[in-house]
């Protein structure tokens, strides 16, 4: 393609999904990957909302045991705690490095990130397996049962999917296809892995902290 | 309108959030142990997370430095998801 | 920027499409336009399907003790009717317009993400697909369009018919979420020099209220209906009573849902009557602003009365009673728009076209709707006529005197723009009293039926109750609707082939989409324009009515550019919809499949990814 109609792409005013939509004018002056992330971010509120207030409405109720205060394990569920959010600091740092145009960096902090989130998930797993294994809590045990596996599994599902998204983003920064116009796309997904600690911080204080707490 | 990249928070200012987020957590966790504090616990441990929340967002997330734009779709999400869900429970309980 | 790397990876090489016209260009397509035309077909299709199932329902309704079909379908054919109704056609066709103009009524080219456009739209389809395949696969749901545990649950409701419902409906929710991100950030973001927010169509601004009720809404119904598949087929025990459930925890999720829904159907409806009504009165909207700000407040009240859906629940008196009030309180911005509708036309010189009649059709009909829910938001009358045949007549004031009307009176009033052509009017007018006076006849004596008593999700009743003339008239009502259905239909296939060509303006209309050619060429605006006013085409064409600077943008704009690059098509978001399509039958039948279908879908997102931007150049000059 010549470089005049690259330049006529500048016309097409934010044309989202070009990695490049950054340089573009748009009518707030901010880029649409991000005012789309952030969209989604807020809808997802209303996700994990939806699915703590049926754990806190459930996870009492069930009329055989386990029951939450006697599975809590602060803790392993603290270290894990501790491991995402030191991913969320890697991977702060790797949104940083890519805005300075360091892409290479950006490789190895997300593949901090990774690690940090697959140690979380190895914790949690653990978890899993213990609860089912020594207080033989499954998802068809009782009601608390189904509510926890559930909603800790929505948020697994979600470490999963950003494990995948940022394992895109590394690969290509390693092969050096990872340029400085892609700087957008790696904000947007430090924002979703992000958004799945924060997620995390509530949990952890709503389903184990209090618990423990006896609240 | 371009203000969000004037300032970027240095590397140094991530490591001091994510330090404070490490001693949040670690004195969250404290807070369980101390008998003094079980009359006002669950307030204590609530405004701890939402301490911690408000680090994340603001810092590691950007919103501080971000487009107010941002911040008021995150705030209203988050805002009705907290208002609903506080209805919900409170209806049903 | 990917097209000018001169290493291309793996991704990169992957075929991309160039056919730019017949099925693969219609398949693989991202212009906002012909998926607008791809929404309206496929609506129109379930639309038909849906009317079907209502005539059937009627049909067995007409007299009492009949047994034309029996009760088992009759239930199958309510949640369907309702299901196939609301997600499958009010809501699609509603997407085709805001497709079709939002981006012509804001002066862009395309929607701020085309690729992400298409998806949504494959999700519709296949979403539609996968619902009502299950007429074929062992029979649909029987449990009502709220799908309510426990008698959803596989215990009560073995079959696969409720997975059918709980996954189609999930997967034409990723489609509505998704085009909801869209068109808030392609209203936000993409909008002309000079369309600041306050210059924007009310079209333009009911779509993104209704964008953001999906963004907030749709997630909750998605855990509702995730809750009970898990349920379902996980043998989880969320909404076992007998494990401690609370079943209400459903019903909330549903209606946090459920409510804002209304207001997703109707606010939309509402910005197209705002279109129409100031163009075939020849005069500007009346109070813009109020307005604006009461589609906002009716979208953010309507987040909080769900629970009148639930009063004979047992929430107790405090609780109902802030649910009536806050109800009630929506009847304020409401009646706003009503006075304001009223006030434009009010002194205008007043065409009476199909179009406008449907507007006022709207304005009629939909105002009976209002008053019928402002009665059922009194919580005591509500545990009186609660669950009878006063809530069918009510909510179908809404969805058809209010949505339907105002949608039959868009695609009289953009049909020519999208289509080329012009509509008959003489057409359009018997089906604009076929359809009024059917409509009334349908549901007119459900509102009296409710007051005695018949209760509604009933297959038949009893003789002698005093029923069956109402039922018979309703009955009556609901042909003469199917056939102002079917006059419509043919004026629109005949008027494709033999109309008259439409001009750029045939109304003499206001905004930005009747500057452009009918049909619109691919690349919208040959220049982008430069926006001074809020019904810009109508001040251009009377530059005296402007105070000050107008008339020289629009000469400004009189050179085409001469390249215009426009996003070419992708066969990616077709293929992350089918894995999800066929993965979701994986789910019902053979894990693996679901697996597999995962697999494609993760697949086909990071081809979307990476694939690079296939970019066409248009000349507007001439030829390519």
């Amino acid at each position: 393609m010549s470089q005049a109609s690259v330049t006529a792409a500048g016309r097409l005013a934010g044309h989202g999904e070009a990695a490049h939509a950054h340089h573009h004018p748009t009518s707030l002056g901010i880029p649409n990957q991000k005012l789309a992330t952030w969209l989604f971010i807020a809808s997802e509120s209303m996700f994990f909302a939806s699915l703590i207030t049926t754990y806190m409405v459930f996870r009492y109720r069930s009329v055989v045991g386990p029951h939450p205060d006697e599975v809590v394990n602060i803790p392993l569920t603290t270290v894990s705690t501790f491991i995402l959010l030191m991913s969320s600091l890697t991977m702060a740092l790797g949104v940083s490095a890519a805005h300075r145009g360091e892409m290479r960096a950006v490789g190895k902090y997300l593949a901090l990130t990774i690690l940090g989130g697959l140690g979380f998930l190895v914790i949690q797993f653990y978890e899993w397996w213990h609860l089912a294994h020594d207080f033989g809590l499954t998802w068809r045990t009782n009601i608390f049962g189904s509510v926890f596996y559930i909603l800790t599994g929505f948020h697994k599902a979600h470490v999963i999917f950003g494990m995948l998204w940022l394992s895109v983003i590394a690969i290509s920064s390693f092969r050096g296809t990872l340029r400085k116009e892609h700087a957008v796309n790696v904000d947007v997904a430090g924002l979703y892995w992000h958004f799945v600690d924060v997620v995390w911080i509530v949990i952890f204080t709503l389903v184990f902290l209090l618990t423990e707490a006896g609240v | 309108m371009e203000k969000a990249h004037q300032v970027q928070p240095t590397t140094r200012d991530y490591l001091k959030v994510g330090f404070w987020l490490f001693v949040l957590t670690v004195l969250e966790v404290a807070a369980i142990y101390i008998e003094a504090l079980r009359p006002a616990l669950a307030a204590v441990l609530v405004g701890l997370s939402v301490l911690k929340f408000l680090l994340v967002a603001m810092f590691f997330m950007h919103l501080k430095y971000d487009s107010r734009i941002y911040t008021g779709f995150f705030a209203f999400g988050m805002i009705l998801a907290v208002l609903i869900g506080l209805a919900v429970t409170v209806i049903i309980l | 920027m990917a097209t000018i790397t001169v290493e291309r990876s793996f991704w990169q090489a992957l075929p991309k499409p160039k056919a730019e016209s017949g099925f693969w260009s219609w398949v693989t397509t991202v212009d906002h336009k012909r998926i607008g035309i791809l929404y309206f077909w496929t609506s129109i299709v379930f639309f038909l399907i849906g009317g079907v199932e209502a005539l059937l329902m009627r049909l067995q309704l007409a007299g009492p003790n009949q047994t034309i079909i029996g009760p088992d379908l009759f239930n199958q054919l309510f949640t369907m009717h309702a299901t196939t109704m609301i997600f499958l056609a009010i809501m699609p066709l509603t997407a085709s317009f805001f497709n079709y103009f939002i981006p012509l009524l804001i002066g862009a080219r395309d929607v701020a993400f085309p690729k992400l456009n298409a998806f949504s739209y494959w999700m519709f389809l296949l979403g539609g697909i996968f619902l009502n395949s299950s007429w074929f696969l062992g029979g649909p749901s029987d449990a009502g369009w709220f799908g309510y545990p426990n008698y959803s649950l596989k215990e009560y409701n073995p079959g696969l018919g409720v997975d059918f419902w709980i996954i189609g409906l999930l997967l034409t929710g990723i489609g509505t979420l998704v085009s909801g991100f869209n068109f808030i950030v392609t209203i936000l973001n993409m909008r002309a020099p000079g369309m600041s927010l306050m210059r924007l169509p009310m079209f333009a601004w009911t779509t993104m209220v209704t964008s953001f009720l999906i963004v907030f809404s749709f997630p909750v119904i998605t855990v509702a209906l995730l809750l009970s598949l898990f349920d379902r087929l996980f043998g989880t025990l969320l909404f076992d009573i007998f494990a401690g459930s609370d079943l209400t925890v459903y019903h909330h999720l549903f209606w946090v849902f459920g409510h804002p829904e209304v207001y997703i159907i109707v606010l939309p409806a509402m910005g197209i009557v705002s279109e129409i009504l100031p163009v075939f009165s020849r005069k500007p909207l009346f109070g813009y602003s109020v307005m604006v700000f009461s589609t906002m407040l009716i979208g953010f009240v309507g987040f909080g009365v769900w629970s009148h859906h639930l009063f004979t629940v047992g929430m107790g008196p405090v609780v109902n009673t802030v649910f009536a009030l806050a109800t009630m309180i929506i009847a304020v911005p409401t009646g706003i728009k009503m006075f304001n509708w009223i006030g434009t036309l009010y002194g205008g010189r007043i065409r009476f076209t199909a179009a406008m009649m449907y507007a006022l059709g709207f304005l009629a009909l939909f105002l009976i709707g209002g008053l019928t829910g402002v009665m059922l938001s009194a919580a005591p009358s509500n545990a009186q006529i609660h669950h009878t045949y006063f809530v069918v007549g009510h909510f179908h004031y809404v969805m058809i005197g209010g949505a339907l009307f105002s949608l039959i009176a868009a695609i009289h009033y953009w049909g020519p723009k999208m289509f080329g052509r012009m509509l008959d009017e003489r057409l359009g007018k018997i089906g604009f009293w076929t359809l009024f006076v059917g409509f009334n006849m349908t549901f007119f004596p459900m509102n009296i039926l409710g007051v005695l008593g018949m209760p509604r999700r009933i297959y038949t009743y009893a003789a002698g109750m005093g029923f069956e003339t109402w039922n018979a008239i309703s009955t009556v009502g609901a042909l003469i609707m199917g056939l102002s259905i079917l006059i419509t239909l043919y004026n629109l296939l005949t008027s494709l082939r033999r109309g008259e060509p439409a001009p750029a303006d045939p109304w003499d209309g206001r905004t930005l989409e009747w500057t452009i050619p009918s049909p619109v060429p691919e690349y919208n605006f040959a220049r982008i324009p430069h926006v001074s006013s809020r019904d810009e085409l109508w001040v251009r064409k009377h530059p005296q009515l402007a105070h000050g600077a107008v008339a020289e943008t629009a000469a400004a704009e009189e050179a085409p550019e001469e390249a215009i690059v426009m996003p070419g098509g992708s066969y990616m978001p077709l293929l992350v919809a089918l894995g999800l399509f066929v993965g979701s039958y994986g789910l019902l039948y053979y894990m693996p499949v679901f697996w597999g279908g995962i697999a494609v879908s993760l697949l086909g997102l990071v081809g979307w990814a990476l694939e690079g931007d296939n970019l066409r150049i248009v000349r507007p000059g001439g030829s390519h």
